[in-house]
C-alpha cells in the first residue's frame, strides 16, 4: 500500500534516470547514436574494394579506386565534423559527466 | 645542384628554429600563457607523429610495389579517430584519471599495479620500436645520401650522417622531453615542435604532390589517364593483406607508445578528441593524397632500379627543382626526427619508470624514506634510457645493414605492439580481466609474433633453413610461416591471425580462471567505470602510515617546495593548522596519484607501501568502495522505506484519531438519545399515575385504561433497558456464547414463529426448505433473535399492499449466506450507511423500536464470527446474514 506521501519520497534526486526524455536529448542522443555507427559504417564502406573483381575479365582502374576511396573517406571526415558541430551545443556537458549507455 | 654543405646548414636552421620553439612554448607555459599551445589544433598536429618517415617516403613505394594498398595504414587510425567515442574517450579519460604516464603504466595500473605486467609492455615495447627507430635513421642517411650522390665535392663516410642525426635527437629528447620529472605534465617545447614538424611534412608532401600533378603530369585528368597506363593501373590487391593491415594499423594506432603518449599523456582536454575526430583523418588523407600521383610518375620518370621509396625527393631533384626538394627532404626529416623524439620520451618514462626504479628501489633495501634525491635518480635514469634507446636503434641500422630488410620492419613493428590490444580493450571494458590473463596473452601473443614475424623478418640466417623449411623440432605443424599445417598464407596475415587470435584467446581463458586480487578488482572497476565513479580507491589504511616519512619520500620524488605546497593544502583541505596532513586513506590515495605522476603507478604504489606497511585493501574495503553508486541506491530505498513507514504512522493516527472524535460524538449523541428515549415513556407513566392518584371518581373503564398505558410503558422501558443491556454486555465482549448443534430450517422456523405470533399485519413469508436443511454448529438462540429481529422489521416497515418476505439460502463464495428481502419499498440510499447504526430509525414516525435492533444484530453476527450487511440492489428492503466460517457442519 502506497499512500501519496510514499510516492512523494520515492520522487527524490536519487531516483533512476527517467524512461523517456524530451524531443531535444532524445535528438542528442540519437545524433551520438549516428556518430558511434559511422566507424562502422566506415568499415564497410572500405571494405567495398575487396568485392571488385580482379580477374582479367573486369577488372577495375585504378583512377575509379582512387576516386571511391578517397570519396568514401571525405564523406567520413565531413559527417564526422558535422556530428562534432551537432554534438558539441550543450554535448560538452554530458560528455564529462555523463556515463556510458 | 645543391651543395651537401647547404643541405647541412638549412637542416642546422632547421633544427635551430625547432630548440628555439620548444624552447619558446616552454617559456610559455611555464608564464602560464598557455592558450594557443593547449589548443586542438596543436593536440591534432601533434597526433601527425604516426606519420613517420617511414610512412613519408615509404608510401610512395608502398603504392610503386602494391598499388593501393599503402592506404590501409591510414584507413585504421581514420577509423579509429572517428569512432573516438567508441574507445579513445574512454582511454583518455582513464589516463587523466589515473595520471597514467606511458601504455606500459595504464595496462600496470588496471591490473593491480603490477610491475612485472609493466616490465613485460616495456620490453614489448623496446623490441618493438627500436629497429622503427633504425628505420627512421636509415630513412635520413639514404636521403643524405641522395644528395650527397648529386655532389661531387664532398663524400662523407657511409652512414655518418646516422650517428650525427642520432646524437642530435637524442639531445633534443633529453632537453625537452625530460625537464620536468612529473611525466603526467605536458611536455609543451616538445608537442610544440611536433606539431610545426607535422606541418612542415604536410606541406612538403603536398608542394611535391601538386608539382608533379600540374607541373608534370599535366592537370587532374592526364594524371588519371597515367594512373590507369602505369604498371600499377588495375585495382589488385590481397584481400587479407587489406584487411589485417587496416585492423593492424588501427591497433596500433592506438597501442605504439609514442601515439598513446601524444593521445593520452599529453591531452589537455577531452574535448581536444571531438576536433581530432574530424581534423586527423583530414590530416591523413591529405598525406595520401599524392601518393599514388608520385608513384606512377616516378616510375614513369626515373630510370629503372632506382628506388621508389625516394620518389619524393629525387622527382624534383630531376626536374631540377632544389628549392622544392630541399623541402622535401625537410619533410622526411620532420617526420623521423619528431617520431624519433616522441617514441624515446615515451619508452624513456616506461624503462625508467618500471626497470630502473623498481631495480633502485630494491637496491635501497626498505628506505624509501631514506634521505637523497630520488628525482635525481629518476631524470638520470630517464636520460640515459634516451641515450640507450637512441644507441639500440642506431646499433641495429649499423648491424642490418639499413637494407630492404629494415623496410619491412614497419609493419612487423605494428603486428608487435598490437600484441597489448586484447589486455588494452579487455581492461577497459571487461572486468574480469586479471592480471594472470593479461600476463599469458601477452607472452603468448609476443612468442607467436617473434616466431612467425620478426625473426624471419629479420632476415636469413636468424632462423635456420631447415625449421623454416620443416618447423621446430621437425614438427612440420611448428612452420613459423604455416603454423598448424596453413601455409599459403601470406606471412604478415598468417602471423597477425594467430599471434592475435590466440593471444585474445589466452587472455580470455586466463582471466576466466583466475582469481583476481582485491585491489586488481578496484582498480578494474574503477577503469570500466570510469564514467560512474572517478573516485580513487579508498586502498590505505593510515593509522600505521607516518606523515613525516611520508613528506621526506615526497620531497625526494616531487621536490621539496612542491612536496610542501601538496601537504600543506592537504592539511588545510583537512581542516588542521598543522603543517602535515593526517594520513587518512583519502589523502594516501592523493599523495600516491600524485607520486604516480612521476615514476608510474606500480613505483609509486610500492614506495607507499614501503612505509604505510603494505596495500591493505581487504574486501569488505572492496565491497565498500567498489559500488558506491549501490550504497546510494540502498541508503535511497532505506530513506524511501523510512519515510513510507511514517506517513503509515501518520496515517494510522490520523485514522485514530477521526475514531475518538467520532465516539466522542457518537458517545454524546447516545447521551441525549438515551435520555430522550428514557424522558418519553417516563411523562406518560408519571403523567397516568398522577391523574389516577389526584382524581376522584374515575370510573373504572379509565382506571384501567390508564393502568395499561402505565404498564405498556414499563414494558417498552424495560425493553428498552433489555436492549441496550444486551447492546452493551455484546460490545464489551463479555457475552458468552451458547455453542449448541441445530438446523438452520429449525432456527428459521422458531424465529418465525416468534416474530409472527400476535400480529394484526399478516407477513406472507417464503421460503425453500430444502436449500435450509443444513447443521449449523453455533449460538443457536442468538442467531434466532437476528433473524427475529429482521422479520419483526420487515413485518412492521414493509409498505407494500402485500407485504411478502422471501428468504433465501445459497453459497456465496464458500459461505453460506441467509437473504431476507422484502417487497416493500426499501430503505432509503442515504440511510443505508447508518441502518446498523445505534438509534438509527428510518422513519421515526413509524415507532416501535429505540432502533437499537439491527445494531444488536450486527454485533451478535460479529460475535458469531459471520457478518450481516445491507444488500443493495434488490427490490424491497434486503438483508444479507453470512453465516460464519465453519459453521455448518455438513449439508444434508
Amino acid at each position: 500500500m502506497k499512500g501519496p506521501a510514499g510516492e512523494e519520497a520515492g520522487r527524490g534526486p536519487l531516483q533512476p534516470p527517467p524512461v523517456f526524455l524530451e524531443r531535444q536529448s532524445y535528438r542528442r542522443r540519437r545524433l551520438m547514436d549516428a556518430a558511434r555507427l559511422l566507424p562502422l559504417m566506415g568499415a564497410a564502406l572500405f571494405a567495398v574494394p575487396l568485392l571488385w573483381p580482379t580477374d582479367e575479365a573486369g577488372t577495375v582502374r585504378m583512377s575509379a579506386a582512387i576516386t571511391y576511396v578517397f570519396g568514401v573517406w571525405a564523406v567520413l571526415i565531413a559527417v564526422s565534423a558535422l556530428f562534432g558541430r551537432a554534438t558539441r551545443q550543450g554535448g560538452d556537458r554530458q560528455i564529462a559527466q555523463e556515463p556510458e549507455r | 645542384m645543391t651543395s651537401l654543405n647547404v643541405l647541412v646548414a638549412v637542416c642546422m636552421a632547421y633544427v635551430i628554429l625547432l630548440f628555439g620553439v620548444a624552447f619558446a612554448a616552454d617559456r610559455l607555459s611555464s608564464t602560464g600563457r598557455t592558450t594557443w599551445l593547449r589548443s586542438p589544433l596543436v593536440y591534432t598536429l601533434s597526433l601527425s607523429i604516426y606519420c613517420t618517415a617511414w610512412t613519408f617516403y615509404g608510401a610512395v613505394g608502398y603504392a610503386a610495389r602494391s598499388g593501393l594498398e599503402f592506404v590501409t595504414i591510414y584507413l585504421g587510425p581514420t577509423l579509429v579517430m572517428i569512432g573516438w567515442w567508441w574507445g579513445l574517450r574512454k582511454l583518455v579519460r582513464v589516463g587523466r584519471s589515473q595520471r597514467v604516464t606511458s601504455i606500459a603504466d595504464l595496462i600496470s595500473s588496471r591490473y593491480g599495479k603490477s610491475n612485472t605486467l609493466a616490465v613485460c609492455v616495456t620490453l614489448l615495447a623496446v623490441i618493438g620500436v627500436t629497429p622503427y627507430i633504425a628505420l627512421q635513421l636509415q630513412s635520413i642517411t639514404l636521403s643524405f645520401d641522395i644528395f650527397a650522390e648529386a655532389d661531387p665535392v664532398s663524400r662523407p663516410g657511409e652512414g655518418s650522417s646516422a650517428f650525427w642525426v642520432a646524437c642530435g635527437l637524442a639531445v633534443f629528447a633529453i632537453l625537452f622531453g625530460t625537464r620536468n620529472l612529473d611525466a603526467n605534465e605536458r611536455h609543451h617545447g616538445v608537442v610544440t615542435a611536433v606539431a610545426i614538424e607535422a606541418v612542415v611534412k604536410l606541406v612538403a608532401l603536398l608542394a611535391v604532390g601538386v608539382f608533379v600533378v600540374w607541373g608534370i603530369a599535366g592537370g587532374l585528368g592526364d594524371t588519371l589517364a597515367r594512373i590507369d597506363a602505369s604498371e600499377i593501373g588495375v585495382w589488385q590487391v590481397d584481400h587479407g593483406r587489406w584487411a589485417t593491415i587496416t585492423f593492424l594499423a588501427a591497433a596500433a594506432f592506438v597501442c605504439l607508445p609514442r601515439m598513446f603518449q601524444v593521445m593520452v599523456v599529453e591531452n589537455d582536454d577531452e574535448r581536444h578528441l571531438r576536433t581530432a575526430a574530424w581534423a586527423f583523418p583530414l590530416y591523413l588523407m591529405l598525406m595520401s593524397l599524392f601518393v599514388v600521383p608520385i608513384a606512377v610518375v616516378g616510375l614513369e620518370l626515373m630510370p629503372e632500379g632506382a628506388n621508389p621509396d625516394l620518389f619524393v625527393l629525387t622527382i624534383p631533384l630531376a626536374e631540377g627543382q632544389e628549392t622544392l626538394a630541399m623541402l622535401s627532404f625537410l619533410g622526411g626529416f620532420s617526420s623521423a626526427t619528431s617520431m624519433v623524439i616522441v617514441a624515446a620520451m615515451a619508452l624513456s618514462t616506461m624503462v625508467s619508470n618500471h626497470i630502473v626504479m623498481p631495480i633502485w628501489l630494491n637496491a635501497q633495501g626498505s628506505g624509501a624514506s631514506v634521505s637523497g634525491d630520488v628525482r635525481s635518480v629518476v631524470l638520470y635514469a630517464r636520460r640515459v634510457s634516451i641515450a640507450v634507446i637512441l644507441a639500440l636503434g642506431y646499433f641495429y641500422y649499423r648491424l642490418s645493414g639499413g637494407g630492404a630488410a629494415l623496410a619491412s620492419i614497419g609493419l612487423i613493428a605494428f603486428a608487435g605492439i598490437a600484441q597489448i590490444l586484447p589486455a588494452l580493450v579487455g581492461g577497459l571494458f571487461w572486468r574480469g580481466a586479471t592480471r594472470t590473463g593479461a600476463l599469458v596473452g601477452l607472452t603468448v601473443g609476443f612468442v607467436l609474433w617473434l616466431y612467425t614475424l620478426l625473426l624471419p623478418g629479420m632476415g636469413a640466417g636468424v632462423i635456420a633453413p631447415q625449421v623454416m623449411e620443416h618447423g621446430l623440432f621437425g614438427l612440420s605443424w611448428l612452420r613459423p610461416q604455416a603454423l598448424f599445417g596453413i601455409a599459403g598464407m601470406d606471412p604478415m596475415v598468417h602471423s597477425v591471425m594467430w599471434s592475435l587470435s590466440l593471444n585474445t584467446a589466452a587472455f580470455c581463458i586466463a582471466s576466466l580462471l583466475s582469481f583476481p586480487s582485491p585491489l586488481e578488482r578496484l582498480q578494474g572497476a574503477q577503469f570500466v567505470n570510469v564514467f560512474d565513479h572517478s573516485a580513487g580507491p579508498r586502498g590505505w589504511t593510515g593509522s600505521v602510515a607516518q606523515s613525516e616519512d611520508l613528506m621526506i619520500m615526497s620531497q625526494r620524488i616531487m621536490g621539496a617546495r612542491e612536496a610542501q605546497e601538496f601537504f600543506q593544502s592537504e592539511a588545510m583541505a583537512q581542516g588542521s593548522r598543522a603543517y602535515l596532513p593526517e594520513p587518512t586513506p583519502a589523502f594516501l590515495e592523493r599523495l600516491e596519484r600524485e607520486l604516480s605522476g612521476s615514476v608510474g603507478a606500480a613505483t609509486a604504489h610500492a614506495m607507499i607501501g614501503q612505509i604505510v606497511g603494505g596495500s591493505s585493501v581487504s574486501v569488505e574495503d572492496l565491497l565498500a568502495v567498489a559500488d558506491e553508486s549501490a550504497q546510494l541506491l540502498e541508503y535511497s530505498s532505506r530513506l524511501e522505506a523510512k519515510s513510507a513507514e511514517l506517513s503509515r504512522t501518520a496515517r494510522k493516527l490520523r485514522e485514530a484519531n477521526e475514531k475518538l472524535t467520532q465516539i466522542s460524538l457518537q458517545k454524546d449523541a447516545f447521551l441525549s438519545q438515551i435520555s430522550h428515549e428514557l424522558r418519553t415513556p417516563m411523562t406518560s407513566i408519571r403523567a397516568f399515575s398522577e391523574i389516577l392518584r389526584d382524581t376522584d371518581g374515575l370510573a373504572p373503564v379509565d382506571k384501567t385504561r390508564y393502568a395499561a398505558i402505565i404498564h405498556d410503558e414499563a414494558l417498552r422501558l424495560t425493553r428498552l433497558l433489555d436492549d441496550l443491556l444486551d447492546l452493551s454486555v455484546l460490545e464489551n465482549g463479555q457475552v458468552t456464547l451458547n455453542m449448541g448443534q441445530g438446523r438452520l430450517v429449525d432456527v428459521l422456523d422458531r424465529a418465525m414463529a416468534t416474530a409472527l405470533t400476535g400480529t394484526d399485519r399478516p407477513l406472507r413469508v417464503r421460503r425453500h426448505r430444502g436449500a435450509e436443511r443444513i447443521v449449523l454448529r453455533t449460538d443457536l438462540d442468538r442467531l434466532s433473535q437476528v433473524f427475529i429481529n429482521l422479520i419483526t422489521n420487515a413485518q412492521k416497515y414493509c409498505d407494500a399492499a402485500d407485504p411478502e418476505l422471501s428468504v433465501t439460502v445459497h453459497d456465496v463464495g464458500g459461505r453460506i449466506v441467509v437473504d431476507l428481502i422484502d417487497n416493500g419499498s426499501g430503505i432509503p440510499r442515504d440511510a443505508r450507511k447508518m441502518v446498523f447504526e445505534k438509534f438509527a430509525r428510518v422513519g421515526a414516525e413509524k415507532a416501535g423500536g429505540a432502533g437499537l435492533g439491527l445494531a444488536i444484530c450486527r454485533e451478535i453476527m460479529q460475535r458469531l464470527g459471520g457478518d450481516i450487511s445491507y444488500l443493495s440492489g434488490q427490490e424491497g428492503g434486503a438483508f444479507r446474514v453470512s453465516l460464519p466460517v465453519g459453521m455448518e457442519i455438513a449439508a444434508q
